[in-house]
Order: structure tokens, then sequence, then C-alpha cells
């Protein structure tokens, strides 16, 4: 790692006033990501602004179907909510699958959404679920967030506080891991809400999370795993690698969105 | 048996340091003054090196020192070397290129180190490694052994034109190729045994200290046997001579084959802290250690397995290429020959066997033993091809197996070995009881009712231990000999200690070295200190590979004790008045036979160092050595079984059952055993299913990382069913067979025999992967 | 540099450290405690893992600095005196280690799984998925998954004093 100033901010204002100050700051949450990129010095920030200590930034509020996530909610936190579990099981159930145990202590859904990783599991959700990310600045549709790989559409000095969504009636999410990483080599996230069924696609995208053309048509059909049999996604911008070629990402896009439908109505 | 003995289930002594995070590893070492070293190393697979500009490094805050490769030359440091001179089928000696510690013209893999930076941090020495600024040269890489051999390919070292180290031969290849030629059936195979990187959880790590009063080097290493290297680096390397080096091998956090060799990093650290005076530390990051841990295993083969009308086989021709990466790692060259070929008659009865073996360089990371070490590779060729041949044959596999077991001994194979004991037939069956194999049609129907493809395979392994005796490991090329040394002192208060020249890595010593001074003195555990790791208190010894500590470092401790105890017995007999011969030694005392005249353990100990009272003419004292070398290999065998259900939409492979029955001859500690089998399968089913070493084609390490190197994980392996039956080995005192590498050496082909059955086709190779069988899958659907 | 107190293995403590000192080093260099390991450069293989407020943690990707004001247990930490945890003894008794470097992350992984579940609410396939964070090369996971169960078991019969177990 190369050296680093650290900063502890007390609110979002200060976190700002701090970035400001900073050579080339960058906020810090969890840290699962961002700590061991600038161990093999992938990352190299002058400045560290910590919001994990801000209180401002925690919590889970549900209120009716409305759900607001604060973006320094630990992935810990999100898989145990009981509130959350009674309107959207899936979020939980994502939540406790990303990472391990403790990497889920540390790691946040703002730092996860900011970093926009194209194999992280939280982009697939924000996307089908109609996202809201809110920051310091203003209100982002999430399928304006997210742009390719590791980009986002965050300005300088703009931070994730919040991330709001209504509960749809049925949501549902599967993955099939990376074998060596753990991160998601495909995950599908699917959700049948009032205007219809979308379905985002994490892992496989060459530029990052997407909709499933594809497998939104064969749901809105009838929002069954039957309904995929023989559906095909095309293989031409998904990623290629030594783990899964684009044809197999392909195959497991249709398997996994099977799988999330299958637990959407379970 | 005492509650301590021989065969006892004991607890392991060391365990409380380890679980209270007391462990002594080398990167928890602090010697006064001590500063850190970073190695910048090439990022290139192969390349000339123009110049080295070290200046602006050196500025750099924290900096205390760069040294570069010519520096090293000037100090007179040699070049690593290999010790096992394995000579062509011509008769020349192998093709053996340079390797200097630090790359002076040339690199010859990413991750050659070319200088090393010692600084007041870890991080400042990391900083100016960054600032060195090295001026390369690029040249064409070559990464696998097949594309190395042929015409025009990229060049490693002008000692071995056309990348050749050596092109070798075993075994009658006329025999072999007549009785194919008139085989009723013969099975061809293409196999391919995959690249792997051994992954001890330590990283490896060196700290260098010269002491200038003294004119004295200590280095404290992630070694499995400290006396090899301090040899070595005495002999071959010029550090300094053996009196004037001490190596201190701590706790090591584990091996599995990769700390056996010397590394250029520790060498570089000992002449550093002599340039710099200061001791030089260096830890490996994880993926330092991907890119320069020696790796293993690589072999590309082609076998034929001749049988005659009766299914008897009759020959089997093998011919190798095995990749030794860049450079020729310590004991590179035994491996694909003398710890490979002479174990492909696998437990069957074969009249002729003929192998080849080509040995090539690449500008990969140099190759040498890993947990098995050629064992596998060979138990993969066998079990494959005789799995496949009883499909060919439409035979059951076990039924064509114990067809063609061996079932007398001693058995002389026609690739050097002499087998001496076992009784396969029985770990087969055992093996086939505990995994129902004969209810498996019926599991296999209610998966497929269930949507998944089930499958099973076998895998019936042999491998050779202990490797001995040292004069015909001499003969064959060894540049050491192979025997085991050990000391036992008793204390004038009876407590005991023992000092070893094996070297415990997690393999228990402390407890099961201890459990034989128990069983034959009858003493408390706890008053029994094993004593290993470090030059300065141990006298000379080999260290702990290939399974040997117990069948040649325990057999070395035994030859000991018996002189320990003869002794013991006299001064015995001679406090009670008695017979020698009379004194027998039962729960810590030394007793007349017959009658109730005793003396407690710690009153002869006593006497033995009061010398007030000793049998005429002994000398006081009560300290044992001996050297014990082995009269044969050791033969452990056995048979796994393994059963998987494969996920046909995915392709992702569970394995439902894992079945291991092991021959390991006489048990000392069944716990201990037991945890090295299932730590073996771990391996072997990583390499079946999971692990997979990739370079691509400019020499880049893909898998450099735990990102994308797949290690096992605890979820993607079942608990293990595990037996073992025992035919004493009759070659050593213990009767010791040898556990450490038995499970990855049987149980890859027991993984991909059972695949290849679930799904129904034979071309899989290792790592069978999701995406792998997936394909496989889908293209025979369309 | 940051000037960092915390709490660590109940004693206060207190340092001027680099801004970029990871906490696992800010254990094993500045405080001595050398139980903690490095594995791996990527948060994957554990042997770092400490208890930080209570919840298991890598501390191999968490500065120092991040930790600062915080309650500390590493490996050092876990025993009453002399009186092992529940799970150090059961790795001990299940032959749950080997060459002991991924010990400690496992056992503080396993104490804060068995607070997670409640003791005594384990099977092997929660404990073999628990584990997807913490890598071991030597026991093929066989005991180490023995010793989880056997601890947590005891645990819940309130045997072994539970000290700190999460």
């Amino acid at each position: 790692m190369y050296s680093v100033n650290y900063h502890r901010a007390s609110s979002v204002a200060d976190a700002v006033k701090l970035l400001k100050k900073a050579e080339d700051g960058q906020v810090v949450s969890g840290g699962m990501t961002l700590i061991p990129a600038m161990k093999t010095r992938l990352a190299a920030p002058s400045d560290l602004v910590d919001l994990r200590h801000v209180d401002e930034l925690r919590g889970i509020k549900v209120s009716g179907k409305t759900v607001t996530i604060g973006a320094a909610t630990t992935h810990a936190d999100v898989a145990a909510s009981d509130k959350l579990a009674k309107v959207c099981p899936a979020i939980c159930h994502l939540a406790a699958h990303i990472g391990d145990p403790h990497v889920r202590h540390m790691g946040t859904i703002g730092g996860s959404l900011a970093n926009n990783d194209p194999a992280a599991d939280y982009p697939a959700a924000m996307l089908a679920l109609d996202a809201t990310i809110v920051t310091n600045k203003r209100e982002i549709a999430a399928a304006k967030f997210f742009k390719g790989l590791f980009e986002t559409t965050l300005k300088d000095g703009e931070i994730v506080t919040a991330v709001v969504f209504t509960a749809p009636p049925k949501c549902g999410y599967a993955k099939f891991p990376n074998p060596a990483s753990r991160y998601a080599m495909t995950g599908v996230f699917v959700a049948k809400g009032k205007d219809g069924v979308r379905a985002a696609v994490t892992g496989a995208g060459d530029d990052g999370v997407f909709r499933s053309k594809e497998i939104e048509a064969a749901l809105a059909k009838k929002f069954d795993a039957a309904a995929l049999e023989g559906v095909a996604v095309p293989s031409r911008d998904l990623m290629s690698d030594i783990h899964a070629s684009a044809e197999y990402r392909a195959n497991l896009v249709v398997v996994m969105a099977k799988r999330a439908v299958a637990a959407a109505n379970a | 048996m005492g509650v301590e003995g021989i065969g006892a289930r004991v607890a392991r002594k060391e365990d409380k340091r380890f679980i209270t995070g007391g462990g002594r590893y080398v990167d928890d070492m602090v010697v006064p003054g001590m500063k850190h070293a970073a190695f910048v190393r090439s990022p290139h697979a192969h390349a000339d090196i123009k110049k080295i500009d070290v200046k602006a490094a050196k500025k750099m805050p924290g900096v205390i020192d760069v040294l570069v490769g010519k520096e090293l030359k000037t100090d007179g440091i040699g070049n690593l070397i290999c010790g096992w001179m394995v000579h062509s089928k011509d008769g020349s000696p192998m093709n053996m290129g340079a390797w200097s510690p630090l790359a002076v013209d040339r690199v010859r893999y990413v991750g050659d180190a070319v200088a090393i930076v010692v600084a007041e941090t870890k991080g400042q020495a990391r900083d100016a490694a960054e600032a060195v600024e090295v001026t390369y040269k690029e040249k064409k890489a070559v990464t696998d052994a097949v594309s190395a051999l042929k015409k025009g390919a990229p060049q490693l070292h002008p000692e071995a034109p056309g990348n050749l180290i050596y092109d070798w031969e075993i075994g009658e290849a006329e025999a072999t190729d007549k009785a194919i030629a008139t085989a009723a059936h013969v099975t061809t195979m293409q196999i391919v045994n995959n690249r792997l990187v051994p992954n001890a959880m330590e990283p490896r790590a060196a700290l260098g200290h010269y002491d200038k009063a003294e004119d004295h080097y200590t280095c404290w290493t992630t070694s499995q046997n400290p006396h090899v290297a301090r040899l070595v680096m005495s002999a071959f390397y010029n550090v300094a001579p053996e009196n004037k080096l001490r190596v201190i091998a701590p706790d090591v956090g584990g091996g599995f084959g990769s700390k056996i060799f010397i590394y250029p990093e520790e060498i570089v650290c000992l002449w550093a802290s002599k340039r710099t005076g200061v001791p030089v530390k260096w830890v490996a990051d994880r993926t330092e250690s991907f890119l320069t841990d020696a790796h293993g295993r690589d072999h590309v083969t082609e076998v034929k397995l001749a049988f005659d009308a009766n299914n008897k086989m009759t020959a089997m021709k093998v011919d190798t290429i095995a990749n030794f990466g860049a450079y020729m790692s310590l004991f590179s060259s035994s491996v694909p020959t003398y710890l490979y070929a002479t174990l492909l008659s696998g437990q069957y009865n074969i009249p002729a066997i003929h192998c080849n073996v080509r040995a090539v360089y690449t500008n990969t990371a140099p190759v040498d033993a890993y947990r098995g070490a050629g064992r596998p590779e060979a138990t993969y060729v066998v079990e494959r091809v005789v799995e496949t041949a009883a499909r060919e044959l439409g035979i059951s596999p076990p039924e064509l197996r114990r067809k063609n077991f061996i079932t007398e001994f001693p058995h002389q194979t026609p690739v050097i070995m002499n087998y001496d004991a076992g009784d396969y037939a029985t770990s087969l069956d055992a093996a086939m009881k505990a995994a129902d194999y004969a209810g498996f049609e019926k599991r296999r129907d209610k998966a497929k009712k269930a949507g998944k493809l089930r499958g099973i395979g076998m895998s019936c392994y042999i491998e050779a231990c202990g490797i001995a005796p040292s004069a015909a490991v001499g003969s064959l090329g060894a540049g050491v000999g192979l025997w085991e040394s050990a000391e036992v002192r008793v204390n004038g208060v009876g407590t005991i200690e023992v000092l070893t020249g094996s070297h415990s890595h997690g393999q228990g010593h402390e407890t099961t070295f201890s459990q034989l001074v128990s069983d034959r003195f009858g003493v408390p555990l706890d008053s029994v200190s094993i004593v290993h790791g470090d030059t300065d208190k141990v006298q000379m010894g080999m260290g702990t590979y290939g399974s040997r500590s117990g069948a040649v470092g325990m057999s070395a401790i035994v030859k000991a004790l018996d002189k320990v105890e003869a002794k013991a017995k006299k001064i015995a007999a001679h406090l009670m008045e008695a017979d020698e011969g009379d004194i027998v030694i039962e729960n810590g005392e030394l007793k007349v036979a017959g009658t109730d005249k005793t003396v407690p353990w710690f009153q002869m100990a006593l006497a033995a160092y009061t010398a007030h009272n000793l049998p005429e003419g002994m000398e006081p004292g009560l300290k044992e050595g001996a050297f014990y070398d082995p009269a044969n290999f050791t033969f452990p065998a056995g048979c796994y079984i393994c059963e998987v259900e494969v996920d046909p939409e995915t392709g992702d492979t569970d394995i439902v059952q894992f079945v291991a029955a092991d021959d390991f001859g006489n048990i000392i500690n069944p716990m201990i055993v037991e945890g090295q089998v299932h730590g073996g399968i771990a391996q072997g089913v990583g390499q079946a299913l999971l692990e997979g070493c990739h370079y691509d084609d400019t020499g880049q390490l893909i898998t450099a990382s735990y990102m994308d190197y797949c290690m096992p994980r605890a979820d993607d392996l079942p608990s293990f069913q595990i037996s073992t039956s025992n035919t004493p080995c009759p070659s050593n005192p213990l009767g010791i067979k040898g556990c450490g590498e038995a499970g990855a050496i049987g149980s890859p082909p027991a993984v991909i025999n059972a695949i290849t059955d679930a799904i129904g086709n034979n071309d899989l190779t290792m790592p069978a992967t999701a995406q792998k069988v997936w394909s496989m899958l889908n293209a025979a659907k369309h | 540099m940051s000037d960092v107190s915390m709490s660590v293995n109940g004693r206060e403590v207190s340092a001027t450290v680099e801004g970029r000192t990871l906490l696992v080093h800010f254990l094993r260099e500045h405080l001595g405690l050398t139980g903690t390991h490095v594995g791996c450069d990527t948060s994957q293989c554990g042997a770092c893992v400490v208890h930080v407020d209570g919840k298991a943690v890598k501390s191999c990707s968490m500065l120092a600095a991040q930790a600062a004001g915080s309650r500390i247990t590493t490996i050092e930490g876990l025993a009453e005196g002399n009186d092992l945890h529940p799970v150090q003894a059961a790795f001990r008794e299940h032959h749950g280690l080997q060459c002991g470097f991924c010990t400690p992350g496992m056992i503080m992984a396993a104490t804060d799984m068995i607070a997670r579940h409640g003791p005594g609410n384990l099977d092997e396939a929660t404990v073999r998925a628990e584990l997807e964070g913490n890598i071991c090369r030597c026991t093929g996971y066989h005991n180490i998954v023995k010793a989880i169960l056997a601890a947590s078991k005891t645990m819940a019969k309130g045997k072994g004093k539970a000290k700190k177990a999460a």
C-alpha cells in the first residue's frame, strides 16, 4: 500500500469538507474492496475519509412497502433484518451471500454500489428493483446510476447516503459464484412489480450490470421457471475469462434466472 | 499399548501454542536492528536485462541499500543447482542452465528476482522497489512444454539446446512394443496432469542475520529441511562454511514439498545482511508465492496399456513431457523420473513397461516436488487408463483391477521397484463395502429422477515412500543420502529430549515421536521433548518430505532408543545387582523380572549422571545417537472411491461420497494419520475439480491470487469415510509405511473416473470445472 | 501518521502509526500479538480474523486507524487464563489443526459463527458454508468442521466458559 492519510468523518457534511481538502481523496466505508485494492497498489488515494462512524448513514427503514437502507448499513445487518425479510426476503438472501461472514460484517451497501464491481451482487438487485440511489446532492434512478465497469454517475464530492425502493410482490436472486473468488460469475435478480418484470444480471456483462430483455420477455408471459425453458440469451456482450466463456455465462444467465424465479415463487 | 504409547489416539502436544496464538513462525521473529526487504521482480516472462538503475531507489525514504546480481557475483555467491543428476538415454548428463539468485543479464519467468531493496519498513522497501528502473529487451516466451520442444521455439538456456533438459527412459522398449503389437486389446490415452501451486498457508519467508563480530550467519527460514538448506548454501552457494551458518526452521505453516527447496530469497537475504550490516527480513505476499514458489505436476503423457485375450495386462508404454519451468529447482530432475516412472506398474502385474520422459525448460516458475511428487502423476496415468480399459472391455472396473492385482510378495516390477508387502484386494473390498458400491445403480437412478447425473469412480494407488537406501539413490544420481538421524538424551531427572533431523510443519512429530519414547520407557508424554529445526541444536539430518518422517525418522529414533535402553538396563542391573538380561522396563520402572526389585526410571538416570556407582568401565551419562539408512522404499497402497452428482444445467460437480481404504502398515497415532489422509484427499480433489495454474501466451501468470486460483474450501468437500488395513512394512523396525502423500496421490483419478462415469464422456481433463463439464454435456446435446 | 487508541484483549493501547498501517500489522508489529497471521493479499484466506466490537473481521483489510476506538479480541485473548475457550479445546481434541497457521483465524471465525447462530444450532452444511472466508491447506476441513460442531454442542450445554464468545 502507498502512503495514505486517514480521516474519520463525523457527518456527511464533514466528509464532504474533508474530501475537498484532500489532494486525491476517496471515501471508505467497509473498505472490503478498496483496502485490498490499495494493498495491491491498484488504488492509491492520497486521503481516505471514513464514513463507517457516521450514524445518519446507517439503518434500515421499512414503511409499508417502501424500503430505505442507509449507505453505511453492512451486508450482515441487511441479511439479518427481520423487518426487511418480511417485505423483501430476496434482498436479505442476497446480502447473506455476499463474500463471507467477516466481509459481511464490514462491507456496506453504499460502498458496493459506489464501487459498481461488475461481479458485485447489489447492483443487480438495485436495477431489478428500480431503486433510487440517494446521494448528498440528488436522487438517481438505478438505471442511470450504473455506468459500465467500476463506473457510476457519481461526481466528485458526491456521496451515496441511502437507497430507496418499493418492495415488489415477488422477487428472487440466484447466483453462480466464481469458484475461486466467490464473486458472482453470473447472478440474476428477478422482480415482478406492478409495472412488470425486471431481470438484472451481474457478473456476466462485459459492460457491467444489465437487464436481460430475453429473460424479461419470457417472464412477462408467465412468471415461472418453466417460462424460461428454451430461452436463449445472446453471448455477444458477455464476459469471457479463464473461469467462464461468454457462452457458458449465457447459459448461466438462463439457469440462474430460473432459480431466482423459483425462489421468488417459493 | 499404553494410553500414550504406540497406536494411541493422543491429542497433540504442539496444539497448545497453535490454538492460543503462541506459534512462532519466521514472520514472527524479530531481531534487534532488523530491516525489511522487497525484491524487484521481472514483469516479463523472457527478456534481456539491458540496464538496472538503482540511483532513484537508493534515495527513497528509509532505504538502506539496493543490491543487484552483479554485486552478488562479485562477492562469489554461486548459482542455484539441481541436486539430482539424471542422464539422458544416450548417456549424456542433464542440460542444466545457470540460475543466478539475482538475474544478471536475462530474466526467464515473471517473478525472476532482479534486485533486492533493504529499507526501514516493508512499505518503504516496496516503494523503493518500484523506483528501481530496469531496462528490458523483451523476447518471445514459451510456457507449455510441448510447444517449447518444437522447432523455432524461444530458447531459454544455451546449455539446453531445444529447451531439452534430458530425454530419459526406463524399462524394456523392445519387449514392451512387441507385447503391444501382439495384444488382444490396447487402450490408448492422452493424459494431462495439470500444473498446481502448492499454497502452504504460510507464505515463504527468510530472515538473514550476519554477526560481524562473530563472523557468523543465522538464517530463519520456512524450510522442511534446514540441514539440507545449510549444506547446499554452504557447499554450492558459497554463503558461508557450515560451521559459520546456522539455519533455523521454527514453526512452519505447511510445506507440501514447496519448502524443501533452497530459493534465491534466503541466499540473498543472508548475503544482503553482510552487505548492509543489518538483519534482513523478507516475507512473501501471496502473489509473490504464486509467482515464485516451485509449482507442481505439469505433465503431458501418452499411454498405451495392452491386454491379452483373458484381460490380463501384458505391457504398458508411456511417453511423458514434463514442464520444468525456467530453471531446474533442487530436486526437479528426480520427480518425473525416479519418483514417477518407477511407480507405473501400480498395483498390477505388468510384465513389460517402458517409459520415456523428456524434461523441458519453459518461461514459467520452476517446477519441483509437490505433495506426492511424481507418484500422483503416475497414479493418474495408471488409474485413468485402467478405468478406461475396463469401460472399453466392458468389464466392471473393480474386477479388471482385481484380476490384475499383484498378490505375491516380494514382487519385482519392470521399473526398479521391489514391492515388499501389500494386500490390495483387502483395501478394494473395504472401500467397495464402505461405499456401498453394489447399491450404486439404485442411487444413480434416484439422482436421475432429481435431474442429476450421478457417477462413481475408483482408484487403486500405490506409492513409494521413505526414499532409500542412500547407496541406491546415490547410484541413481541423488546428490544426498536419504537416511535420518536421531539423538536421545536422558536427563539426570529422567526427562528425555529427542533431537531429530526430521522437521514438523503440521505432521505432529512432537506428539508421535514422544509416543515412541513413552511406549518404550513408560514415561509420561509430558516428560519427553522433541527438538528439531535448528542446525545448531540438532545433528545433521535430512528433513521431512516424501512421507519419510515415520518410516525413516522414527526408525532412527528407535535405533537410538535401543541403545539408550541397553545402557539403562546395564545401569539398573548394576544398581540391583542383577543380570542385565533379566531387566524389564515397565511403567517408568526398571524391574528384575520375576522379583519385586525395581529402580525408578529417574533414579537410574540420576545414577548415570552422578556416576558414583556405575558398572566398571562405563562412561557416565545417558545419551545415544543413531543414523538410520533404510533397506528399501516403503509401499503404502489403498483404494479410493468417489461418488459425484453433476448438475447438468451448470456442470457443477458435487462430491457426495468419498471413501478411502489405506494400508499404511503400523500406525503410531491414528488421529494424526487420519488428518494426513483428509488433507491429502482435499489437495487431490482440489487438483481434480478446482485448481489449475494458468499462464497466458506471453507468460503472465493469470492465476496469481486467490481471486483466480481456486483453493478448495470447506463447502467444496464432504466429510470423508476413511479406514485402514495393515500389512506391516518388513524393512523398518516399526513396520511403518508412511501416510503423508497417499490422499493426494490416490484421489484425483477417483474423482475424474467418477465424473466421466456420470457424464458419459471420457475426454475430461483436470481441473473438471463446472464450465468444462457443462461444455462437454452441451456439445453432446448438439 | 495517525494516533490510534483501542482496547485489545481488554487492555487499552495507544500508538502513532502510519496511515497505511493495517490492523493486522498493528497487532503483530506494534503489540507483538503474532498469533494473527497474514496468508493472502486479497482478503480471502481468513488467517487474520479477529473480533472488532464483537464481530469477526479480516484484520488485513482494515486500517488500524479504522479500528481506533474499538474493542478488539485476538486469538491471544480468547482463553480465560489457563482455561481454553471451548472452541480452542475442541480444535485440539478433534485434531482440527495441523501446521497451525490458519488456526487462529479459524478459531476466531468459529467463535463468531457459534455466537451468531446460537450454541447448538449448527449443522455440518451450515458450518461448511460459514467457513467460506477461511482457507486451510492441511486438514481438508474434515476435523475443523467436527471441532466446531462439537464446540457448539459443548457450549449449548453450558460447559466451558464462553468468555467474549462473540
